[in-house]
């Protein structure tokens, strides 16, 4: 396999923050500002809270956090499986990302807001139009 | 600054014309708020025109090719769920500005088919929807009920509980989309959408129009203060950078300064209120905004709908149009249909439903992304 094709197998990012280092394991990136310490997903260059400019520091989000809530969702657009647990989550040490809560059944009763969770990567069970593979996050009820 | 008050005011039935363009949807609710002013379109100074989906069809002109071409200003606003009443504050604003004494406001939406709304994703890569949560309008407004839940203890029942009362509510509206009512067994059997919210406890996707009139002091005077209801306060917030807010929009902030901003204008306070409009987008989101808008404490909205305090009768009721949960919710027409809703009840019209002896009354809508307005009407003494 030529050098070109093996880097075209190497999945892409669900989103620009999740990154994908040549070595290393996956992470989640946030920027830091560190005049008012708030910490956004996504590029930026001012801070939406200070107004600061150019002070935002990429930083590395932590792969262990909380549910802050949940809902789950039986209706969505045609071809998407459901039901699926949509969760906002505050990542230790700042950020807070929105994404699918796996490994718990998708019940009330089960699911409890403050319950740990870890930040795990896989590759999605979707390709784009040209066959890209992607990588993506999910949260699961944390192992320790 | 002069005060400004509505003159006339009206709303269609809401329902689903896909025969009918937006333009003429429109222009029927602007002819009926003509009527009830007294006025016609050559007596118009200026249109502001509430529109969401053709937000760069130029429908406000549309309207006018509709009624009435007289060469009057025209200015067309698209502000989320907000832009109804966003249309109807930028007609205050001109007014309050001195720049015109009567000025004709229109918001209209063509919603039928249009589905399930948000989390559309696109562009670049591979839809995030059902990968990275979700970002359809009833999970968006399930997470938030679910923080109340989280902070209160708030339950799936006391969320289905404004179901119950927004559908019992417009069976005495005779142009709310649907009159029928809805017992709680009913409501939480309902299909689940995005739990807690199940499909009765969801806005009703209609097409919808409704306008007003808006007059300076010296005009109303001069036309007859009869049926004029004062605008006490407009006020309109975005989203203050708050801690969630980019992941999980915070519909509560920006309600609750608007709300604090909304009463000092009209040197007021939430007890001094008979009754209220409010953005039942989803039934989660009536319960927030109970404590947002100041009607009680926070923690105690589960308590107010289980006492009964916001049904028509108790002691602050909420929503009594049906709400956007029954009435319907075509975007851009909500916020105006909200005033109309509030001017007849304080002109004492609103027939089986009437708040008595209503003086003072509020509407509350947000656009998510997000715009907040708040507007307080107060019965002109006579």
């Amino acid at each position: 396999m030529s050098e070109a094709a093996a880097a075209a197998k190497k999945p892409l990012p669900v989103v620009p923050f999740l990154k994908i280092p040549e070595k290393g394991d996956p992470y989640l990136e946030g920027l830091r500002c560190s005049a008012c310490k708030t910490v956004f997903l996504g590029a930026r260059d001012v801070c939406a809270k200070c107004g600061a400019r150019k002070q935002l520091e990429a930083t590395k989000l932590s792969n262990k956090g909380e549910l802050y809530v949940y809902s789950i969702t039986y209706r969505s657009f045609p071809g998407i499986e459901t039901p699926y647990v949509s969760a906002v989550v505050d990542l230790e040490g700042g950020g807070t990302v929105k994404g699918n809560l796996i490994g718990i059944e998708p019940d009330p009763k089960k699911i409890k807001m403050g319950m740990k969770v870890d930040v795990i990567y896989k590759i999605a069970p979707r390709k784009d139009r040209e066959g890209n593979e992607y990588l993506t996050y999910y949260f699961q009820p944390a192992k320790s | 600054m002069s005060d400004v008050y509505v003159l006339g005011t009206d709303m269609i039935k809401f329902g689903k014309f896909p025969d009918r363009t937006v333009p003429q949807i429109a222009a029927e609710a602007a002819l009926l708020a003509l009527d009830d002013a007294g006025l016609t379109i050559h007596d118009m100074e200026a249109l502001y025109c509430g529109n969401l989906m053709q937000a760069n069809a130029m429908v406000g002109q549309r309207v006018l090719q509709q009624i009435g071409q007289t060469g009057i200003p025209v200015v067309n606003c698209a502000n989320a769920c907000a832009t109804g009443a966003t249309a109807f504050r930028e007609g205050w604003t001109a007014i309050k500005a001195g720049l015109y004494d009567v000025v004709l406001c229109v918001g209209v939406e063509q919603m039928a088919g249009a589905g399930l709304l948000g989390g559309g994703g696109g562009g670049k890569g591979i839809p995030t929807e059902g990968l990275l949560g979700s970002g359809t309008m009833p999970a968006v407004f399930a997470e938030a009920g679910m923080e109340h839940s989280r902070k209160y203890g708030t339950t799936f029942e006391q969320f289905a509980k404004v179901s119950v009362k927004n559908h019992w509510h417009s069976t005495m509206n005779p142009k709310a989309r649907y009159q029928i009512e809805t017992p709680l067994e009913e409501v939480m059997n309902a299909e689940m959408i995005s739990y807690p919210n199940t499909k009765l406890m969801c806005s009703v996707n209609v097409d919808g129009s409704a306008a007003a009139v808006l007059v300076s002091e010296r005009k109303a005077k001069q036309l007859g203060m009869r049926r004029a209801v004062k605008v006490a306060a407009s006020i309109l917030t975005s989203d203050r950078f708050t801690l969630r807010d980019l992941t999980m929009p915070d519909v509560n902030t920006c309600t609750r300064e608007a709300a604090k901003k909304a009463y000092e204008m009209a040197g007021i306070g939430p007890d001094d209120v008979d009754l209220i409009e409010l953005h039942d987008c989803f039934a989660t989101a009536e319960i927030l905004h109970y404590e947002n808008l100041g009607i009680c404490k926070d923690g105690e909205a589960g308590r107010l709908i289980d006492e009964k305090q916001v049904y028509l009768g108790g002691r602050i009721p909420v929503n009594v149009s049906g709400g956007l949960l029954s009435k319907g919710h075509p975007l851009g027409a909500t916020g105006i249909a909200n005033i109309y809703e509030v001017a007849t009840h304080l002109r004492g019209e609103a027939g089986k439903r009437q708040v008595q002896g209503a003086k003072v009354g509020l509407t509350h809508v947000i656009g998510l992304g997000s715009a907040c307005a708040v507007h307080v009407l107060e019965k002109v003494a006579s």
